[in-house]
């Protein structure tokens, strides 16, 4: 960094070379004192606390961080656990089901508003207002239909319907759905927002020359017109993975990993070792690969938006 | 996967657009219409059961019929769950918590926004060596989960002696404010004429000057937004508050969690849902009461401008 800096100013005419040092603190003093909070969050919490958790994620750090190296010991540990294992495989399935629905149901909802529907104002409220309330409010309310006892299920069976199953919240094997349930309504609405402005930044005269060419509708959609959202559909990808992998809340307030460990996520896993185990090299660990896995998700993006600006 | 293939045929209206006249009956309206009454009645159940058994009685609640609108209506759980349900050991209901979330979002939402607000302008209009990349890593590290984050946070606000205070929280929210909000308010000044900045610059107004008399009058807008989006996503955290508050300045989503969630003895339903519908209801006013402004805000917070 400095070294590109000195050979920048060298290139220059001499003053420029005197006055390199007051140029770099001096110049501009006010505005670099106004953004050393933002440097200062780059620095010490982006930056360092991420290389501080996976350094110590190398340690065999238990009730306090410790400076002596295991290696991958702690990631050894981590996928020889039965519940970090089942962790990411409820990560993988419940976010592959989650990003795939979420984006068709939101594109789905909007083509279907984009139809020139009344009430439109009214129905967007309505599919929009789940992601005003918190993951926590999501989870109880849904905790409280899905109550095998008193909620649909019960209903359904007071109702003379006694053969009606919808336990999924405590059946080890549907419990993922049932969180799909409560992450879909509080979320598909912000997809459909997203996709609806997309959606309006089409130009009309796309839609004219598909006409005229009698492309059929769902064709112009499938074939023109998602292509064209390409750079909101990446966003929405992108929002709604990173979301996925940080997925914590939720989980807490509608199954709290329940029932056994067959609905634990990464998120939790960190949170309990950490907070909870009085293992933090675990907890450590787990962070990082969490870490990983985002940066997974984000290198192509990044790629994506920064290699095809340049080409634009 | 499997669950969307029912009710993608609603989209491929087969219909040519042509130009034969259309009753409003036409087969696409009706499964138009068809499909959104649906989805709405999705979105909307879960607010109408916690409003309905919120206003129910327990032997009414296990009577066993959640559609059910309440015999005789009343608010003795509203009450309760203001005043005395019971959170982990002690039992002052929700409002200590509505009042920890209310000093925690206030301080939070104007530490941040400000803060942000004069970054913006200085990626803008006062760029120095650095400040983009900066900024880059600013946008790329809100992507990095909060759980890699947050035990180093521990350390840190620990030495700084405010884990566990209000403090504490505030700060951890001010940073994590950070990205989103400067990505709001630099895209709001780059898109202001420069000619102004450069006007003032000419007539010897300085950095905070420029900022305070000029870019701030005409910023209101954008601070509306920004106040949308901080107080929703504050209001509705919990890691942050479960993590750094300590057990006096637990916000109302945690205090709620543990409401429902660690409750001894017989669950009061309706109590629990009384306290959903209060937790819920300040996000849902801000919702309601700002409109296009709060969409604006979440896809803000989201779509890169």
């Amino acid at each position: 960094m400095a070294d590109v800096a000195t050979q920048q100013s060298r290139t220059k005419t001499a003053p420029h070379r005197r006055n390199f040092f007051s140029k770099l603190f001096l110049h501009n003093l006010s505005a670099k004192i106004a953004a050393l909070p933002m440097i200062a969050t780059v620095l010490v919490i982006f930056v360092g606390c991420t290389i501080w958790t996976v350094y110590y994620s190398f340690t065999n750090s238990r009730l306090l961080p410790r400076n002596e190296f295991v290696g991958f010991d702690q990631y050894a540990r981590l996928f020889g656990t039965s519940r970090w294992n089942v962790s990411i495989t409820n990560l993988i399935m419940y976010g592959s089901m989650s990003l795939v629905l979420t984006l068709t149901l939101g594109f789905l909802l909007a083509v279907l508003m984009d139809q020139k529907v009344r009430f439109e104002s009214a129905f967007r409220t309505i599919m929009l207002y789940p992601f005003a309330l918190s993951f926590i409010v999501t989870g109880l309310v849904w905790q409280w239909i899905m109550n095998p006892t008193l909620g649909l299920q019960g209903t359904f069976r007071n109702l003379g319907w006694t053969g009606f199953t919808f336990d999924w919240i405590s059946n080890p094997r549907m419990v993922l759905f049932a969180l799909l349930i409560a992450g879909l309504w509080q979320g598909v609405g912000f997809c459909m927002i997203l996709m609806l402005a997309g959606l309006r930044g089409v130009d009309e005269e796309i839609w004219k020359a598909a006409r005229v060419d009698g492309i059929p509708t769902w064709r112009t959609y499938v074939s023109v017109v998602l292509p064209m959202m390409r750079g909101v559909l990446v966003t929405a990808v992108v929002i709604i993975g990173s979301g996925i992998v940080r997925l914590y809340d939720l989980v807490v307030a509608l199954t709290n990993g329940g029932p056994g460990i067959s609905s634990e996520v990464p998120a939790k896993y960190v949170y309990d070792y950490m907070f909870g185990g009085g293992n933090i090299g675990q907890g450590l660990a787990a962070a990082s690969m969490m870490l990983l896995t985002v940066l997974i998700i984000m290198i192509p993006w990044a790629y994506l938006e920064f290699g095809g600006k340049g080409r634009r | 996967m499997s669950g969307a293939a029912p009710t993608t045929p609603s989209t491929s209206g087969t219909e040519p657009r042509g130009p034969r006249p259309k009753p409003f009956f036409t087969p696409k309206k009706i499964i138009i219409y068809t499909t959104l009454f649906f989805f709405s009645l999705y979105f909307l159940f879960p607010l109408y059961v916690m409003v309905v058994t919120s206003l129910k009685s327990m032997p009414e609640i296990r009577f066993g019929n959640i559609f059910a609108l309440p015999a005789a209506p009343n608010f003795d759980a509203w009450v309760k769950a203001w005043t005395s349900a019971c959170t982990g050991l002690t039992c002052n209901g929700l409002s200590p918590g509505f009042w920890n979330s209310v000093r925690i979002t206030i301080p939070s939402t104007i530490v941040s926004i400000f803060i942000a607000a004069v970054n913006g302008y200085a990626l803008v209009n006062w760029r120095f060596k650095g400040s983009e990349i900066f900024f880059s890593i600013l946008i790329f590290g809100s992507f990095i989960p909060y759980q890699v984050m947050l035990y180093p946070l521990v350390i840190i606000t620990r030495e700084m002696g405010i884990f566990g205070s209000l403090q504490g929280v505030i700060l951890i929210h001010t940073i994590f404010g950070m990205p989103i909000l400067t990505l709001l308010f630099r895209n709001y000044f780059a898109s202001l004429p420069q000619e102004l900045f450069k006007a003032a610059r000419v007539d010897g107004a300085g950095f905070w000057r420029i900022f305070f008399e000029i870019m701030l009058p005409m910023s209101l807008p954008i601070f509306v937004v920004a106040l949308i989006l901080q107080v929703t996503g504050i209001w509705n955290d919990f890691l942050f508050g479960v993590v750094f508050a300590g057990t006096q300045n637990l916000p109302m989503t945690v205090q709620l969690n543990n409401i429902v969630n660690s409750a001894q003895g017989t669950p009061e339903y309706n109590v629990n849902m009384a306290a959903t519908v209060l937790t819920g209801l300040v996000p849902l006013i801000i919702y309601f009461v700002s409109g296009k402004l709060f969409v604006r805000g979440v896809a803000a917070g989201a779509v890169k401008g």
